[in-house]
């Protein structure tokens, strides 16, 4: 016979039993039972974030940069809203994550009483999947079908709404088995057809241009698909680019990787994805910052599509041959097929002298001086990746240039080091991603590269770190604009700066302190290299104001809805204003 | 600047669900959200235990986007199957409504000309009205509301469209 307990209880124990180490949460009213039951165990680490947005991008890097699920509890109502930009933000980018909500009891549902929100409608399009509770004896089958779909297939995040007289009431409970779960329906197809990977196989060893494009499917399927990708290229001998997301799964000092594709990517990538004849897309979605202008779009190339989510496919690209499974499982089969069959890739030289050839344009090149005096922000990234990479930090971005100036020059040898926000695209993630990050990775060394207009949209949370002794790093490049914005006015709105000035900025030397923080000011390139090297010799958080250039923009770039082909490589050839179909576009 | 209308088809489309709390939300949600059409939409539980629920639904889009429709819809949790009914051919569609259908004289005996041409049944009458009870295909029906009009249509309630595959297997 089974005891009963409290839905508190269960849900503490369903945790337990999961393996969860670390919860991210905030307490209020209708999760006081779970914080009760929190109270009397120890092995459950609870970090209190300063807002319960912190805690959902908190959750996200504790689970982009350890493979595991990132867990959040919050209260009703405000709690539960506060979380939503964290839950969305994890949907776009596929990160598991199970987000338990409070919500008042079950009599007061629809009663618009205190504090009540409609959790699970408003969370409906930004989670995988979610629940209401209103059984307790259901709790806890629902708690670990929620891990489970939180991290299978494609991950993503799961909220469980659960009244507070659910929390209260009793039930008996046992450990489910995954195959005994509610929803029979859900089962992703991880592995992919062996007749379609075999035709897969035959036109990448036939292909004179091949191409191939990942995704941050790759790091979501696991450290293992990042070596096998290695062997995959090693085999096809074929030139490597990737989404923001995909960065770390090829290594970037590889001989085949080009570089970042896309809006901010290198010149070599975007023209090797226009002109290659058959395009290996692994774990990626063809997002319209990736493709450019659709019709423009690799139009030479036969296109195969491995991805487990089979809404992805053909969504905005028509693909030729779509393999629907786990990436990493399926690149598996590619590499025995192409053992077994013994392939040999074609003659590449010609392939790789023309791109060669681009790669000599040397797109990323930046200058080392301004006349103005200004530090070269790329050179700052540039400066802190030469300082840092041999520990292999973990890297966490804001939004912005900032962001594309790390992607661009912060070099990246491993998956899982590389956490920023790309689908969502959400100011403020940075920070609480490397507390999440810090928690998961006690010994590495943590860095948010940042802009002075992003970290303040979850400041707050250096308090968090402080409570939790996280020897987490900010270092914000201070341009005194949201740069991002300013570029794009400079691009489309004839440099009308409206609204995009960073005003009354805070002193961030004193803000940090304030904090029980150091912190660092780099004013002129000359402190570049020692303001770097006394923020690592701090064991503790640290804040480094750097003051870049404030007028720089961030190239290569293609405009919204131009092709590959029509890449702005240097300021000089912006042109300052825009139709209004370049306008409509985002 | 002005924005383009593509070329849009009619599709059928049959998903079987669990028949749990806000599974119909769920699906009409994931349409709006996604700025797919929903023409009609209807939905019971068909299993003996109550279990599964059968949807019925009818969407326009271009073939790109009802592709999209379809994976979205298999996509959800509790969602265990989408069959693409337009796609596959071969089945039937039946629509019920009951058309409501106000007059005197010559067109009270005209409705009930219509009504025996259209197999429509009376199902309550005054001395100034009709309800008529019609099935079949949606064009059918279109078309005889349309005719009800001319003679002095009052209101309609329709069910929507339910669909199945012909012949003996069940899909
Ligand atoms: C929450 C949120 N609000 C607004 C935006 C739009 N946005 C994108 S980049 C940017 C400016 C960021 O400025 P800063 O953090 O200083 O970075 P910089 O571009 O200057 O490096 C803004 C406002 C966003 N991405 N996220
Ligand atoms: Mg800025």
């Amino acid at each position: 016979m089974t005891t009963e307990m409290s839905g508190a209880d269960i849900l503490i124990q369903a945790l337990n039993d999961q393996g969860v180490e670390v919860v991210f949460g905030y307490p209020g009213g209708a999760v006081l039972p779970i914080y009760d039951a929190l109270f009397n165990q120890q092995r459950i680490k609870h970090i209190l974030v300063r807002q319960e947005g912190g805690a959902a991008h908190a959750a996200e890097g504790y689970a982009r940069s350890t493979g595991k699920p990132g867990v959040v509890l919050v209260t009703s109502g405000p709690g539960a809203t506060n979380a939503i930009t964290g839950i969305a933000d994890a949907m776009m980018d596929s990160i598991p994550m199970v987000v338990i909500t409070g919500q008042v009891g079950t009599p007061l549902i629809g009663s618009d009483a205190f504090q009540e929100c409609d959790t699970v409608g408003i969370t409906r399009h930004v989670t995988k999947h979610n629940y209401l509770v209103k059984d307790p004896a259901k709790l806890g089958d629902i708690i670990h079908e929620a891990f489970h779909i939180a991290t299978s297939g494609r991950p993503g995040p799961v909220v469980i709404d659960l009244p507070k007289d659910v929390q209260v009431a009793t039930a008996p409970y046992r450990r489910t088995n995954v195959n005994a779960l509610p929803h029979r329906g859900y089962k992703p197809q991880v592995k992919g057809d062996l007749a379609q990977i075999e035709e897969a196989v035959e036109l990448l060893a036939n292909a004179e241009r091949p191409m191939i494009y990942t995704g941050g499917g790759i790091i979501n399927s696991g450290p293992g698909a990042s070596l096998i990708l290695r062997e995959l290229v090693r085999l096809t001998g074929a030139p490597v680019t990737s989404t923001l997301m995909g960065l770390g799964a090829l290594p970037a000092s590889s001989p085949h990787w080009l570089g970042m594709l896309g809006m901010h990517g290198t010149y070599e990538a975007n023209m090797a994805m226009n002109k290659c004849d058959v395009m290996l897309c692994l774990g990626a979605r063809f997002d319209d910052r990736v493709t450019g202008r659709l019709d423009a779009f690799s139009p030479e190339s036969k296109k195969i599509h491995i991805d487990i989510d089979r809404a992805s496919i053909n969504k905005t690209v028509r693909v030729d041959l779509p393999i629907i499974g786990d990436v990493g499982r399926v690149m598996e089969d590619m590499v025995k097929l192409w053992k077994a069959k013994e392939l040999r890739p074609r003659d590449l030289k010609p392939w790789w002298a023309t791109i060669k050839t681009w790669q000599e344009r040397n797109c990323l090149a930046y200058p080392e001086k301004l006349d103005s005096g200004e530090i070269v922000p790329q050179l700052a990234i540039r400066k802190l990746w030469e300082a840092t990479h041999r520990q292999q930090p973990i890297i966490t971005t804001e939004v912005g240039q900032h962001q594309m100036w790390a992607a661009q020059h912060f070099d990246f040898e491993s998956p899982n080091k590389w956490l920023t926000s790309g689908g969502l695209g959400t100011m403020g993630y940075g920070l609480p991603a490397a507390i999440g990050a810090q928690l998961g990775n006690p010994k590495a060394l943590v860095i948010d590269i940042a802009g002075e207009a992003s970290i303040q949209m979850n400041i707050q949370e250096m308090g968090t770190a402080t409570q939790y002794r996280l020897p987490v790093k900010i270092f914000i490049l201070n341009n005194e604009y949201m740069g991002m914005v300013r570029q794009w006015q400079d691009l489309t709105y004839g440099s009308r700066y409206s609204e995009s000035y960073s005003d009354s900025l805070p002193d961030f030397v004193k803000l940090a302190e304030a904090y029980g923080w150091k912190g660092i000011r780099i004013e002129t390139p000359d402190q570049l290299e020692q303001g770097i090297a006394d923020m690592l010799a701090h064991d503790g958080p640290v804040m480094v104001d750097c003051m870049v250039a404030k007028m720089a923009n961030c190239f290569p770039m293609i405009p919204s809805g131009a092709a590959h082909t029509d890449m702005i490589l240097d300021p000089a050839q912006v042109s300052g204003v825009m139709d209004d179909e370049a306008k409509a576009l985002v | 600047m002005h924005i383009k209308q593509q070329e849009t088809e009619r599709h059928t489309l049959s998903v079987t669900v669990d028949n749990e709390a806000g599974v119909l939300a769920r699906i009409a949600g994931m349409f709006t959200a996604r700025g797919y059409n929903i023409d009609s939409l209807t939905v019971a539980d068909v299993t003996e235990d109550d279990s599964i629920s059968r949807i019925t639904i009818v969407t326009t889009g271009t073939p790109a986007v009802i592709e999209q429709v379809v994976a979205q819809l298999d996509r959800l949790v509790n969602v265990h199957r989408v069959i693409d009914l337009t796609e596959r051919g071969n089945f039937v569609e039946r629509e019920l409504a009951l058309v409501k259908v106000a007059g005197t004289g010559e067109h009270r005996i005209e409705a009930l000309r219509l009504a025996e041409v259209y197999r429509a049944r009376v199902v309550d009458a005054t001395t100034g009205s009709f309800v008529f009870e019609v099935t079949g295909a949606s064009e059918k029906i279109d078309k005889f509301i349309e005719l009800m009009s001319e003679i002095g249509l009052i209101e309609v309630a329709r069910t929507g469209v339910a669909a199945i595959v012909r012949g003996k297997e069940a899909v």
